[in-house]
């Protein structure tokens, strides 16, 4: 018998093995994605309480969705994906640029800058929260104050060093000959990093922008510090405020983080083997 | 892996300049630190600068339009004999403990039943990665429903079922703390279970099949071949977990806000407190600082350890 399994559980022949997978495998996806996907029933059916949370919807209905509506959903919605796009384009230019420099210029204070920047990978956001409430007051140099302001929430998310990683180690590995040749084209170094360098980057420029996805969209900590009243929440931020209401009850919590959901489940589904390879070449998530 | 990477700075294929080009040499380094400068920036302003006023804070009584006061290390004094910093110690320690070592468990598990090249065996992996990819505040929500301390609740309902229960939750504080660490487990196992894949696949067949032409059993195969590969998983794993761990908030504050009666209060959720509501800013940096400490700590221990160990 050949092995291709640590354990051999996948590779078992006959009606019974295949009997027990079966019921092993809808256990797991139950318990797993169970609860998301009653997230997805139930945002659908009239759930007034949380005991009428379910997978069978006894009749399907929009209310709940009518509701969160009436109560500035989309405006949450909306300030979710300025935060996310402008976040993302942010992190994403900043950490492209900042690898293309240190995987392939020599320069003295290299190896300390990486070496920074790589350390604030044990430096998240919630550490950070006391003063970095501070800082987001009142910018040193420039002096201004981001809290209130939908900026706050975006320009801190550009440092992320995951990104310069995964960035840098894959540029390392594009020939020098490639950048050389077009030097001798005439060819300056904006011109070689935007169209000779950067289109070869394009797999990890899909690891990077999954990854950042999520990872913005996830924010929690950051929003929180940030926003002042309700026209600044994110939605993921919105959710806390919006637990029960007068006409469906706990519906209009379900169709909100169901909405809120949605983008970084889809966004997985989208970009699945970015996502794969970034979790298997370097997962770190802060 | 990320925080194992040995840095090697400086194109791998790089030619080293000729003698006579320093001018050359002196422009590339110029054009260097401009493509560095948006992120040192950033950077700076985002992560550093915060880092050296918690440090600066730690040992001041933040008064503002007073003046800082310093105090020396009194506010660090508060952090490690108040009684409420001890107990949020407490409770995030067991908490990133018993996260950590529930992922990492259970993420084995699912790894050995769902590893495989079979369609549906995608299809399952993928169904069970979701809570990972669901923003922290959606799971959080959704898990106050499920444990919605009445008889006919979801979780109450399905304890019924088996005959247990039914059990208040997070309303009560004799669970509160082990049904916040569930949740915990249930977002983290599946993300284990995929780098555990990955190191499966990375497993010698040829082992497997030698020590199946030994008649050696699937568990012994288990024990002796497939755990003993797995090892850097273990640490990158371990890691990464006991760093989430410490500085746990999300789910707390959306939770059970640290209640009920102080039983989930972890230090992030504490330090929140003090320094945003009640405005006690330098206990709160001193926490902090607390905080980043052990995470350092606990790395570099993880890295020296794996170093020593066998050398990548």
């Amino acid at each position: 018998m050949r092995h291709d399994t640590a354990l051999g559980f996948t590779e078992l022949k006959g009606p019974l093995a295949r009997t027990v997978r079966f019921v092993v495998y809808t256990a797991l996806v139950l318990v797993f994605a169970g609860p998301l996907l009653a997230l997805l029933v139930s945002a659908f059916s009239p759930v007034h309480d949380p005991t009428s949370l379910t997978l069978l919807p006894s009749r399907l209905t929009l209310d709940n969705f009518r509701a969160a509506i009436r109560r500035d959903v989309l405006t949450y919605l909306l300030n979710s994906f300025i935060v996310v796009g402008g976040g993302l384009l942010l992190q994403v230019l900043v950490s492209v640029s900042a690898a293309y420099a240190l995987a392939r210029k020599q320069f003295p204070g290299a190896r300390l800058v990486f070496l920074l920047i790589l350390s604030t990978m044990m430096l998240p956001e919630e550490i950070l929260a006391i003063p970095l409430s501070l800082v987001l007051a009142d910018v040193p140099v420039v002096h201004v104050n981001l809290v209130g302001s939908l900026v706050g929430m975006i320009v801190p998310v550009g440092a992320w060093a995951f990104s310069i990683l995964v960035m840098s180690e894959f540029m390392r590995e594009i020939p020098m000959e490639l950048e050389e040749a077009a030097r001798l084209d005439g060819a300056g170094d904006l011109r070689i990093f935007w169209s000779v360098v950067l289109p070869l980057c394009r797999p990890a420029l899909g690891v990077i922008g999954i990854f950042g996805f999520t990872m913005i969209w996830d924010q929690y900590m950051l929003p929180l510090l940030v926003a002042q009243d309700a026209a600044q929440f994110t939605l993921p931020l919105a959710l806390r405020s919006l637990r029960s209401d007068e006409q469906v009850g706990v519906g209009v919590l379900l169709a909100a983080s169901l909405l809120a959901l949605l983008p970084s489940v889809l966004a997985f589904l989208a970009f699945q083997r970015q996502f794969m390879r970034g979790l298997t070449s370097g997962a770190v998530k802060g | 892996m990320t925080l194992v990477a040995s840095p090697r700075v400086g194109a791998r294929g790089a030619p080293t300049p000729a003698p006579s080009s320093k001018r050359r040499r002196r422009r590339g380094s110029l054009v260097a630190w401009a493509f560095l400068a948006p992120a040192l920036i950033l950077f700076t302003l985002f992560k550093f600068v915060p880092m050296a006023r918690a440090i600066g804070m730690s040992f001041h009584e933040v008064r503002p339009y007073l003046g800082d006061r310093w105090v020396g290390t009194d506010n660090y004094r508060e952090v490690v004999t108040n009684d409420a910093f001890l107990s949020a110690i407490g409770h995030t320690v067991v908490l990133a403990i018993g996260q950590t070592a529930g992922s990492i468990i259970l993420g084995l598990i699912l790894a050995l039943l769902v590893e495989g090249q079979a369609k549906s065996l995608w299809f399952v992996r993928t169904a069970v990665f979701l809570p990972t990819v669901a923003a922290m505040a959606v799971v959080a929500e959704v898990w106050r429903i499920l444990y919605y301390p009445a008889p006919d609740g979801a979780i109450n309902s399905v304890l019924g079922w088996v005959g247990v229960g039914p059990s208040q939750f997070l309303n009560s504080q004799d669970t509160s703390l082990w049904s916040v660490m569930a949740v915990g487990i249930w977002r983290g196992a599946p993300y284990d279970m995929m780098i555990f894949i990955a190191g499966l696949a990375g497993v010698d067949r040829t082992l497997y099949e030698a020590s199946s032409v030994d008649g050696a059993s699937a568990w012994r195969r288990l024990w002796h071949v497939t755990l003993p590969s797995l090892r850097a998983v273990f640490a990158i794993l371990f890691t990464l977990a006991a760093i989430r761990g410490m500085r746990v908030f999300t789910e707390i504050f959306l939770l059970t806000n640290g209640g009920p009666n102080g039983s989930t209060e972890v230090l992030m959720t504490l330090i929140y407190k003090l320094g945003l509501e009640r405005n006690e800013l330098g206990v709160a940096a001193a926490g902090s600082v607390v905080l980043l400490l052990s995470t350092v700590v606990l790395t570099l221990a993880v890295q020296s350890a794996r170093a020593r160990r066998g050398r990548r």
